[in-house]
């Protein structure tokens, strides 16, 4: 649908992945060298030149699967390692996060403040490193440019077009459900209540007209809900007050990273389902992929002294369980692209590597169609 | 207040609603009391055929396969059951063109290609807003703002593009014809787009524009013609009634709190259904005076679908004394009768 809808999924995505990310290092007491090198380094491949020209050209979504990919790529792109476990707990995270504001956001134009509200955080980041900066500021006058003029209407067709990506993900989020936004089942509670978007009046009032246009009669009908008159409207400039809250930072050291990991599993099986079917599109996809990914610069670690493994989860023992129990419709089937030369130095990554492949298929055929993307990635 | 309706058994579905405008459409068989369903997920259409007491029901998926298989599926737009005078025909928009099916999903009988660009443009292209006008067209509108009038035969698939309607410069959201049955009035059909514009036409060998209704810079999601008034819901929660023929405004209601995406009409009696991202649908009647020629609307019925962004909402029958409800990631189709 709307071909302008993959650079707000990517920052408000890679947003979100920071915002986990900036806490875990905390919590897991990394040294503040080594942490601002990670983010720093993440940062600098999410909005590097190259990649964001692809990435700003217009074109379809990609699957799950392949964006998955990109996100895998972008938070190795550091001395920092996570293992598969940890990784899917974090794109889980990201993508609960990401669902909830397009799902919350009052109108449809409000995913653009909600992607502010990430650029804004991302800025603060590299608050220190000015090169970094022109880079992310450079990302944000491009999306000021590109959105800004664009009209409701398709606004709602980005919306609904991220709506369709996000079907059908049901998984708990813990900081959810303590915030009792989020239902058991998964689903995320509507309010019936609060202030109604900006531009639109609490529902209540009917108005009758004369021929001649005068008003000549008015009602109020019971809406049933609790609604109020709407905030003041963001800002939607380079720098400003974006007014609403949805994609603003909600970890902190008081409120940790956790999740429950369980899809309702009745429709999470038939989701699945409809990815195993054989895609005709999966090669062009591919090769898509790995032009936009040409631009995805990765560092790797020089030695196994500088590089450290994050943990998504308490303990490791915790970590194994999660790999261990996660429901098989819930696995992302990852495509595992990663630089030759780590094969070398990191023998965990290669054993992930080997695993290439969608599952139920035998191994030697996509083990190959992996070769032929690692070597085209290498070659650009 | 009683309760107007009542909440019966759902109807489940093979795949949950996508968020799409008027993403419900119903079609009722008498003869063999049964109602037919279509709702939109992704690339898919699911078909229900249901009994009208929706105990027994059963399942069929239409996929967007279309030209030739090396290009991807295609995500669908909206799927509408078009009712002629001659035959039923089921309407699939789609990001790739407008396929019609024989009513029962059996058989495609005419496929049209939208102009695709080789590359993605900035601009989406896709089909939405289907219509059904008197005896033998078929109108749907497009991304570019045309509207597209086919010509279909009493049988047989020699259908063809007629004639290509370009008075929208907004991508076409909602198109309607009258569904009063009245053969009295002028206006046959009203279309919509995403800067709240209104075109108002009479249908023939050459369609005729009777009449534009300016918009107000937000778009009209969903749009009704009845008894020569245009009932149009907007992106801002309001709905409003024009005369057709004039473009005079009779009545402005502030109905929902968020976008709204759906709206139905109860041809016999005048009830009208508005449903919304709000998660409320709401029941409205509409009488006419002819002799002061004014419209009034008064409000009946509340219900909350909760933490459900509704999607597609419709009567199930010209009365209004049954309506039934689809929202975005939920594999159901709720119903609701009068109690």
């Amino acid at each position: 649908m709307s071909t302008r809808t993959l650079p707000l999924l990517f920052i408000n995505l890679g947003g979100e992945m920071l915002y986990i990310l900036d806490q875990r290092l905390r919590a897991q007491n990394i040294p503040a060298d080594k942490a601002k090198k990670v983010m720093n380094d993440i940062i600098t491949t999410m909005f590097n030149k190259k990649f964001l020209e692809e990435l700003f050209k217009p074109q379809e979504l990609y699957s799950k699967k392949a964006l998955r990919t990109v996100f895998d790529r972008l938070a190795h792109a550091s001395i920092m390692r996570l293992n598969q476990a940890s990784m899917d707990k974090l794109y889980d995270l990201m993508t609960m996060a990401f669902k909830y504001q397009v799902l919350l956001c009052p109108r449809p134009k409000d995913i653009l403040l909600v992607s502010f509200n990430h650029m804004d955080a991302i800025r603060d980041f590299v608050k220190d490193t000015p090169s970094i900066l022109s880079q992310v500021d450079e990302t944000n006058k491009q999306l000021v440019e590109i959105y800004t003029p664009l009209s409701g209407g398709e606004f709602q067709l980005i919306r609904q077009t991220l709506l369709i990506f996000f079907q059908d993900m049901h998984i708990r989020v813990s900081i959810f459900l303590k915030d009792k936004v989020q239902n058991s089942n998964g689903r995320f509670v509507l309010p019936t209540s609060g202030p109604v978007p900006y531009g639109t009046h609490a529902p209540g009032l009917m108005r009758m007209f004369s021929c001649s246009g005068e008003e000549v009669r008015r009602m109020q009908f019971r809406d049933g809900g609790n609604y109020n008159a709407a905030l003041r409207e963001g800002s939607f400039e380079m720098y400003g007050d974006r007014v609403i809250k949805l994609g603003t930072n909600m970890y902190s050291v008081s409120r940790p990273v956790e999740t429950h990991m369980s899809g309702t599993s009745k429709n999470s099986s038939q989701h699945t389902k409809v990815n195993t079917t054989p895609n005709p599109l999966a090669k062009e996809e591919l090769n898509l992929l790995a032009r936009l990914m040409g631009g995805l610069e990765v560092q790797n670690p020089v030695g196994t002294d500088s590089g450290f493994r994050v943990n998504l989860f308490a303990t490791d023992e915790e970590e194994e369980e999660a790999l261990i129990s996660r429901p098989d419709e819930l696995s992302y089937e990852v495509i595992n692209i990663q630089a030759t030369k780590d094969k070398q130095t990191n023998a965990e990554l290669a054993k992930i590597m080997g695993e290439f492949g969608e599952t139920g298929e035998p191994s030697p055929s996509s083990s190959s169609k992996g070769d032929d993307l690692l070597a085209m990635m290498d070659g650009l | 207040m009683a309760k107007m309706y009542h909440k019966e058994k759902s109807i489940p579905i093979k795949s949950s609603a996508s968020a799409l405008y008027n993403n419900l459409s119903v079609l009722r068989i008498a003869p063999r009391c049964l109602t037919y369903f279509t709702v939109v997920h992704a690339n898919v259409v699911n078909m229900v055929s249901a009994s009208w007491d929706g105990l027994n029901y059963s399942h069929r998926q239409l996929q967007s396969k279309e030209g030739n298989v090396t290009t991807s599926s295609s995500l669908i737009m909206q799927a509408a059951w078009c009712v002629l005078p001659s035959r039923d025909l089921l309407v699939l928009t789609s990001q790739k063109g407008i396929q019609m099916y024989e009513s029962d999903g059996s058989i495609m009988v005419y496929w049209h290609a939208l102009d695709t660009p080789e590359t993605p443009t900035a601009k989406a292209v896709f089909a939405r807003g289907i219509a059904a006008v008197r005896d033998k067209y078929i109108c749907v509108g497009v991304s570019s703002g045309s509207v597209l009038v086919f010509d279909v035969p009493s049988k047989g698939s020699n259908i063809t593009l007629s004639e290509v309607l370009e008075e929208h410069k907004e991508a076409i959201t909602d198109m309607a014809s009258e569904c009063s049955g009245s053969l009295e009035g002028i206006a046959d059909l009203v279309s919509a787009d995403d800067s709240g514009l209104l075109c108002v036409w009479k249908s023939g060998e050459d369609f005729q524009l009777l009449n534009k209704i300016p918009g107000f810079d937000t778009s009209c999601s969903s749009v009704k013609l009845w008894k020569g008034t245009v009932i149009a819901g907007y992106g801002t929660g309001q709905i409003r009634l024009y005369e057709a023929i004039t473009g005079i405004l009779h009545a402005e209601v502030n109905a929902h709190a968020r976008w709204i995406y759906t709206l139905d009409i109860a041809p016999f009696t005048g009830l009208l259904l508005s449903a919304a991202e709000d998660s409320w649908v709401r029941v409205w009647h509409l009488s006419l005076t002819p002799e002061t020629n004014s419209v009034e609307i008064e409000h009946m019925y509340n219900e909350c679908v909760t933490d459900t962004q509704i999607c597609g909402a419709k009567f199930c029958d010209g009365d209004g004394y049954a309506f039934a409800v689809t929202g975005y990631d939920l594999s159901e189709i709720i119903r609701y009768t009068q109690a």
